[in-house]
């Protein structure tokens, strides 16, 4: 019975059991229920789910393949593994499948101004991008350390019309973009629109980038079904924030003999300071705007996340996965930054000439440990979420450290 | 039903009497360390402050502009947290008898548990607890928690909030109502809107209790202005504007307080009789 509620949500307040929710300054709360009905409305309106699909089909370039990855099903002692290619869509991830449908949104808001966090970049990417599309002033927060980081991603957003804004505060990341971007739609609600790039913050977001993204799972769904006639045994995807994941889980989420796994970011190692996994090693919280898990110390400040992968970078996670956690639905576990090397990026590039974001490297290189524990002919869907040409440089940098 | 001291709304009550707004002062608790925020709070309430605000720090402070989110993280380099905040309140508490407000981001009050804090914080003395990033439709345990402990639950209004929603956060508040002056983050503004005077009047009409404004409030006239038009005023950002500068300019600590409690008397004198034009900073 609980469980089931778990799997349903989220109630009329947005919450996930304990999760989830609007834990927002005052001044947001009008936006907020505006959001809501504005999204309902589109999500029962047949000209705006055409409009979305068509552009999904001719711009995004969906339905993305469901590749079978045979040499890497061989070397794993012969499962069948395959690839849903979110790294093919136009700007090489599975982000502007929500930030397309959140601008569709907010053209129908009449919002005139376009806002947004990034972490990596490819939400910050993928937001300019839809936001060049409609033609809609863009405005993106991004973490001085990421903006280092991910210089290419800065030049993709800027050249399609976006202002990046620089965040030196705190950690310089994910996180302290978030803040920034919150501060900003704090002030300027009346005619901006925040496109939140993963399942996280206050209702209805988690809900609403779910919904969007779980375009995903509901062609891999079609797809696996036509392939190999069933559904799979496991599907697999990596969780930062956690919108990749909630959208292929989520359409399989009622079908309990297609085992879910969510991996998080062990960076450095689960022993050390310097990880991301939130579900593994955190605590109930609220932070951005939602309860759910997170990296935080006993008195609540909220604690610095680490991955060698941009994207996984965050001490939050979205409230679903927290529910789905404590449900047992989705069984989370971790990956390190040297295992997503090695295992996932290197691995999936010389098998296939398949080079994977960092972010989706791990969930490739948790292949790995589950490979050994499957009878031989089990089906394995992993999701990979992006394309590696934005870690290129940095993994260049990383393996020429460690080979002298 | 514990009843509490009641400091807030006596407070209120004498200063209706007096025709005068409370002046509520915010301070960051540890900013830059512990024992220097005791002093400044106590000579605070000697210099004509009715209510104080101490702000606990958060490493991710949503609702503040950069000045307060500094003031934060000196604070958390400080080592303040949430028991060493409960002690800095009991030491003020035996020094003076304003009421205290507790401004804090709502993940340390959960995971310190909201019960225990609740009473935790009656019994160090506070009063009142402002929580700003926790909306009504969020606050059910919260506020009866804070009922049974008796510590006032000060919710927040702001200019984009219907006024059928502000009737409700006033029926959720004790204390008093706590309306945000501007769309926007804390901060020192040039400008006040201008349709602020009228919002904060009808405000006043849907709330049963005292509606103290605040965001954006740096200067004597703002304050005599909004005394006309709120039943009290708070002043943050301003204050700790200068508690930086002292910092930067290496200002002995002594100096620094002498310094804000001459702020505040101008800020209380200007809830009082108000300022003509061309008086004040």
């Amino acid at each position: 019975m609980e469980n089931n509620k778990m799997l349903s949500g989220p109630d009329k307040k947005g919450h996930w059991g304990i999760f989830g929710g609007r834990f927002v300054p005052e001044t947001l709360i009008p936006a907020l229920l505006e959001l809501e009905s504005a999204y309902r409305k589109c999500s029962h309106d047949a000209s705006f789910q055409a409009e979305l699909r068509s552009i999904l089909k001719d711009y995004v370039g969906r339905p993305t393949p469901l590749y079978e990855a045979k040499r890497l099903g061989d070397a794993l002692g012969g499962i069948r593994v395959f690839l849903k290619r979110e790294d093919l869509t136009h700007t090489g991830a599975h982000k502007i499948n929500n930030t397309l449908g959140q601008i569709l949104l907010a053209k129908r808001m009449g919002k005139t101004r376009i806002i947004a966090e990034t972490g990596a970049g490819q939400h910050g990417v993928a937001t300019a991008t839809v936001c060049a599309l409609m033609g809609l002033k863009c405005e993106v927060y991004m973490g001085k350390k990421d903006m280092v980081r991910q210089a290419m991603n800065v030049f993709r957003m800027e050249i399609t019309g976006a202002r990046v804004i620089p965040v030196e505060t705190g950690t310089q990341t994910l996180k302290d973009a978030t803040n920034e971007a919150i501060r900003d739609w704090v002030s300027s609600v009346k005619h901006t629109h925040y496109i939140i790039g993963s399942v996280v913050g206050p209702h209805p977001y988690p809900m609403m980038v779910r919904d969007f993204q779980s375009v995903i799972g509901k062609e891999t769904r079609r797809q696996i079904l036509k392939v190999v006639g069933r559904l799979p045994d496991y599907v697999i995807a990596c969780v930062g924030g956690g919108s990749n994941a909630m959208g292929i889980f989520h359409p399989f989420v009622r079908d309990t003999n297609v085992k879910l796994i969510g991996v998080e970011a062990a960076g450095e190692g689960l022993n050390t300071q310097h990880h991301s996994a939130t579900l593994t090693l955190g605590r109930p919280g609220v932070l951005h705007g939602t309860m759910s898990y997170l990296l935080q110390d006993k008195w609540g400040q909220i604690q610095g996340a680490h991955s060698v992968a941009p994207g996984l970078d965050y001490p939050g996670v979205g409230p679903e996965h927290s529910a789905l956690k404590d449900s047992g639905r989705v069984h989370y576990d971790t990956i390190d930054d040297q295992e997503a090397l090695n295992n996932g990026f290197r691995f999936l590039s010389e098998l296939e000439g398949i080079i994977p974001a960092l972010e989706s490297a791990h969930a490739v290189a948790y292949l790995h440990k589950l490979a050994p524990k499957l009878a031989k002919g089990s089906v394995v869907v992993v999701n990979l979420s992006g394309r590696g040409d934005k870690d290129v440089a940095a993994v260049a940098d990383i393996f020429k450290g460690q080979n002298p | 039903m514990k009843t509490s001291q009641n400091r807030i709304q006596n407070t209120f009550k004498g200063l209706k009497q007096k025709n005068e707004a409370a002046m509520i002062p915010f301070i960051t608790a540890g900013d830059p360390f512990t024992d220097l925020t005791e002093e400044l709070a106590v000579a605070m309430a000697e210099n004509g402050a009715d209510i104080l605000e101490l702000g606990m720090p958060f490493s991710d402070p949503l609702a503040d502009g950069p000045v307060i989110q500094a003031a934060s993280l000196r604070g958390l380099e400080a080592g303040m947290n949430t028991h060493n905040y409960l002690k800095l309140v009991q030491n003020i508490r035996r020094q003076s008898q304003i009421p205290l407000v507790f401004m804090g981001y709502y993940n340390m009050v959960y995971q310190y548990g909201l019960k225990a804090f609740a009473e935790d914080a009656v019994s160090a003395g506070l009063d009142g607890a402002i929580i700003p990033d926790l909306p009504i439709e969020e606050a059910d345990e919260w506020i009866a928690v804070a009922r049974r402990a008796g510590l006032d639950t000060i919710f927040l209004a702001a200019p984009t909030t219907p006024m059928e929603r502000i009737e409700r956060i006033a029926q959720r508040s004790r204390g008093f109502l706590y309306y945000v002056s501007v769309t926007g983050i804390t901060g020192a503004r040039q400008e006040l809107p201008a349709e602020l005077a009228q919002n904060l009047a009808m405000a006043r009409n849907h709330a049963r209790l005292p509606v103290a404004v605040g965001f954006g409030i740096s200067r004597p006239q703002q304050v005599a202005m909004l005394s006309q038009v709120a039943d009290g005023v708070i002043v943050g950002s301003a204050i700790v504007r200068l508690i930086e500068d002292g910092i930067r300019q290496g200002v002995p600590a002594t100096a620094l307080v002498q310094r804000i409690a001459g702020f505040v008397r101008e800020l209380k004198q200007a809830t009082r009789y108000g300022i003509k034009p061309g008086q004040g900073a």
